[in-house]
């Protein structure tokens, strides 16, 4: 497939937005005395983050006028299952802003009750991106449960270390579970995500260029596709980039998604210094854009069988 | 069963020579659904949009090779794996004939589909930023002012060759149903359970043997063609001789 930006930055940001929500719900315990305004700040980062993804989304639709659409079939549909789910998501956050921003509206069960649900529509949104893409049966890269464990773990992590980097810069009491906590996610995010890898490396292709035209001979080789000129299947469905730069973009993508940010937060205990922690967000973030390029890049759709030569 | 109207292509006879591909567009960007664009169609890069194309295949080894030209359009599957990811409903198959089709006013461009097809039988309208695919010539198939004749897709009416078929695979009796079943029709990517409904006739090699004792009349005591010396024998069998 052919990364398409707007995606990508769609599924990052969204990603981010619904782990650091998660990661302010968990913090609430701790607030103490609540004399800092770390939860309203972070869950209106939160809101900030799931807006802008709703934003780069747009830019991937054709016809954005008519998005609103998009959630008439939410019976078969993922995709429109995600389009009704991301906007409950944020009507959630900003009410559960406002309860912070007014003191007193409801007591700490109300919040931990408008909390939770948040984080349930959270985890539902992270099922519904994911399995948009694990649904494509024939897309094999995708089509497995690492797609939906993936999206929510990574998320998840980045989420977590924007809550540390914040907490360290708002109020530190509390810094000590995100750290270790975003430590956690992004080391299980190290392991669901090189499990993915293992298991893409070793995938057996259902369809050939034989089942393609259906004709059973060993050597089929294309001469033509019918036309010498690009078109819609040869843009949207290739990268047109190297083996070599995939496989060492992988390198990447484990170094800065996963190594770095690790060392970062666990020097910041021999170094306190809040910069390293926003590094760190910055860092992973980065390179969890070239880990969503990657899973995109990385997907072999079986209509390029039709298109291997312009002839 | 209901009625599925589909294609069946005959590899056997199509000579590749894209008639189908000008005919379907020439009809498609005629239409009241607008046009179909291309792209600096005399410049450096051009490109369009289009809903049938025909590939060729080179099968085996020289010299024992084969030319397979392959025209490929949307198959209108039974269980089109397109439509129930389309998050607005554009995407639909018909309830009456099987055809499946894109509502051009519902589409949002999401490309989603495109991705749920894995014949990449969709392309997107790079001007209306809306998908489209092959309708099957919805708009002419059923149409009363055209004579009777004329109400096939265009496709199958410019095909030279009377490569492409049309008609109802469900309905056992018709001329597609009979060609699938009589000439080995088979669909492609039968992996995904799509069931498309267009089907492809295999390329078919007819070989008679013929010895070379056989070029010569031998067997004829005549050496000419004419009327054997007798009748067939009727009265005397060797049955009768033994049951006196």
């Amino acid at each position: 497939m052919n990364p398409a930006f707007s995606v990508i930055f769609l599924t990052t940001l969204i990603g981010t937005g619904q782990g650091l929500f998660i990661a302010v719900v968990f913090g609430q315990p701790y607030s103490g005395s609540g004399t800092s305004n770390y939860g309203l700040v972070a869950t209106i980062l939160a809101f900030a983050f799931l807006a802008a993804g709703l934003f780069a989304s747009f830019f991937h639709l054709g016809r954005p006028e008519r998005a609103w659409r998009a959630v008439t079939e939410w019976r078969t549909s993922w995709l429109s299952r995600e389009v009704i789910a991301l906007p409950i998501a944020m009507i959630l956050v900003l009410i559960y802003a406002l309860l912070q921003w007014i003191p007193g509206l409801v007591d700490g069960k109300g919040m931990n009750i408008i909390g939770l649900a948040g984080v349930f529509v959270m985890l539902a949104l992270f099922f519904c991106t994911g399995m948009i893409y694990a649904c494509v049966k024939f897309l094999q890269e995708w089509a497995t449960p690492w797609t939906i464990i993936n999206y929510t773990v990574l998320g998840t992590a980045s989420g977590f270390v924007l809550a540390t980097a914040l907490s360290a810069a708002l109020d530190v009491a509390r810094l000590g579970e995100f750290k270790g906590l975003a430590i956690a996610f992004t080391l299980i995010g190290l392991i669901t995500r090189l499990f993915s890898f293992q298991r893409n490396n070793r995938i057996k292709y259902r369809s050939s260029i034989q089942t393609a035209v259906g004709i059973k001979h060993r050597k089929i080789t294309q001469r033509s596709m019918g036309h010498t000129g690009g078109s819609f299947n040869t843009r949207a469905f290739f990268h047109h980039c190297s083996h070599k730069l995939i496989s060492n973009l992988r390198l990447v993508v484990i170094v800065i998604v996963f190594v770095i940010p690790v060392a970062m937060l666990i020097l910041y205990g021999y170094l306190p210094r809040e910069e390293i922690l926003w590094a760190a967000f910055i860092v992973q973030y980065i390179g969890l854009l070239a880990e969503r390029w990657l899973f995109f890049a990385q997907a072999n759709h079986p209509q390029n069988l039709y298109y291997q030569t312009v002839g | 069963m209901s009625k599925q109207l589909a294609l069946v292509i005959d590899l056997n006879v199509c000579v590749g020579c894209h008639a189908c591909v000008t005919s379907c567009k020439e009809w498609n960007t005629s239409g009241s659904a607008g046009a179909l664009p291309d792209e600096r169609p005399y410049g450096k890069d051009p490109s369009g949009t289009f809903f049938n194309r025909v590939q060729t295949f080179e099968v085996g080894e020289f010299p024992n090779v084969e030319t397979v030209h392959f025209p490929k359009s949307c198959l209108h599957c039974e269980d089109p794996p397109c439509v129930p990811v389309c998050p607005t409903g554009a995407s639909y198959k018909r309830e009456e004939d099987g055809i499946v089709l894109v509502d051009y006013d519902k589409c949002i461009g999401c490309e989603y589909c495109s991705w749920a097809c894995p014949y990449g039988a969709r392309e997107i309208d790079t001007r209306q930023k809306v998908m489209k695919k092959c309708t099957l010539c919805v708009d002419r198939i059923y149409d009363p002012e055209l004579p009777e004749s004329e109400r096939k897709p265009a496709c199958v009416l410019a095909c030279p060759t009377s490569a492409r078929l049309f008609g109802d695979v469900n309905d056992p009796d018709s001329e597609v149903s009979v060609a699938i079943r009589e000439e080995g029709g088979y669909q492609l990517m039968p992996e995904w359970g799509t069931n498309p409904a267009n089907h492809y006739l295999p390329r078919r090699k007819q070989r008679i043997t013929i010895h070379e004792d056989e070029l010569i009349r031998a067997d004829s005591p005549l050496k000419k063609e004419g009327v054997h010396p007798h009748g067939p024998v009727e009265d005397v069998t060797l049955d009768d001789v033994t049951s006196w």
